[in-house]
């Protein structure tokens, strides 16, 4: 019987963890938000940074709309959002395309849990 | 069995090295470009966005390209002029850059770290770092690597939304004077 080599052991099973394993990738500062919308029925939304940051500075969502930069640090309701608050102040069926088109924010699969995606060794407030 | 025999002959520090590389060609392959949205494991193939909404890779393919994050060089891509974000939805904000350089970690082993405000405030408001994340008072913050890896300080940014935290000479990018750390008197015992 052939001596069974503990390090070949342990590299078959990493490269196998490696390749079977699916991770939640997503792009780079995509942020999954699923606080309510599990809950209520819909599909997390998905807040893409690297869409947003093409046309807007940081900080018209960060300061001027008042959206807090840490993952959970932000408590928006549809309502607020029909009501012209945070997201509804671009999605507005004016700048960008209203509230009343659910499935274009509420894109994501469900039961994601809420946090920042995208991949790389750290993912800052989202992982910790 | 016989296909694995081969793996089994080898000295384990050669096999080893085989698995890095494997490790780190699957690695590369993965960061390569950018995953269509219906393939990225955040949306829902099933949703009806997925047909709707831009790429990534038709809307960063043309931007400056950098080699982490969303491989978006995005401080060139402004300077250079290839996107030109609102700075203001309403006109409240007032356009505010501050060009000065910061030099910190003066006394540590790694390269000192050079703080561009140029760069910051091009994207961000003074409110959004001073005074709750970092006091305005030069020497007044206590920054630990420690905390930027657990999300706070340069981190709350810098491995979530702004290039990640692999990128250590991004920030410690002056070299010491003589090479060696500064404290080298100090920690001799």
């Amino acid at each position: 019987m052939k001596r069974v080599s503990w390090a070949r052991s342990v590299m078959v099973l990493a490269l196998a963890a490696l390749m079977v394993a699916q991770p939640v990738w997503g792009e780079y500062g995509d942020v999954v938000l699923n606080q309510r919308s599990g809950k209520e029925g819909v599909r997390p939304v998905i807040f893409s940074h690297w869409f947003h940051r093409i046309r807007f500075a940081c900080k018209v969502c960060h300061q001027e709309l008042g959206i807090k930069m840490r993952v959970g640090g932000n408590d928006i309701r549809m309502t607020d959002i029909i009501e012209g608050k945070y997201c509804g102040s671009c999605h507005n069926n004016d700048i960008a395309w209203g509230a009343d088109r659910c499935d274009l924010c509420h894109s994501g699969k469900p039961g994601l849990p809420s946090g920042i995606f995208g991949g790389h060794e750290t993912s800052g407030p989202g992982r910790y | 069995m016989r296909a694995f025999s081969f793996l089994g002959d080898l000295r384990p520090s050669v096999a080893l090295a085989i698995f890095a590389c494997l490790a780190l060609i699957w690695q590369g392959a993965a960061a390569q470009g950018w995953l269509p949205l219906a393939g990225d494991g955040v949306h829902d193939p099933a949703s009806p966005a997925v047909k709707q909404l831009q790429e990534p890779a038709q809307a960063l393919g043309k931007l400056p390209r950098d080699t982490a994050g969303n491989l978006v060089h995005w401080v060139q891509a402004i300077e250079n002029g290839a996107i030109t974000p609102r700075t203001s939805l309403r006109g409240e904000n007032k356009s505010k850059t501050l060009d000065q350089d910061i030099l910190m970690s003066l006394r540590g082993g790694m390269p000192i770290v050079r703080f561009p405000h140029k760069a910051h405030t091009l994207i961000l408001d003074c409110s959004n770092c001073h005074e709750a994340l970092f006091k305005s008072k030069t020497g007044a913050n206590q920054i630990s690597m420690l905390q930027i890896l657990q999300g706070e300080q340069c981190g709350l940014c810098h491995g979530a939304v702004a290039f990640p935290l692999t990128e250590c000479n991004r920030c410690h990018s002056v070299p010491r004077p003589n090479g060696t750390p500064a404290n080298a008197a100090q920690t001799q015992p």
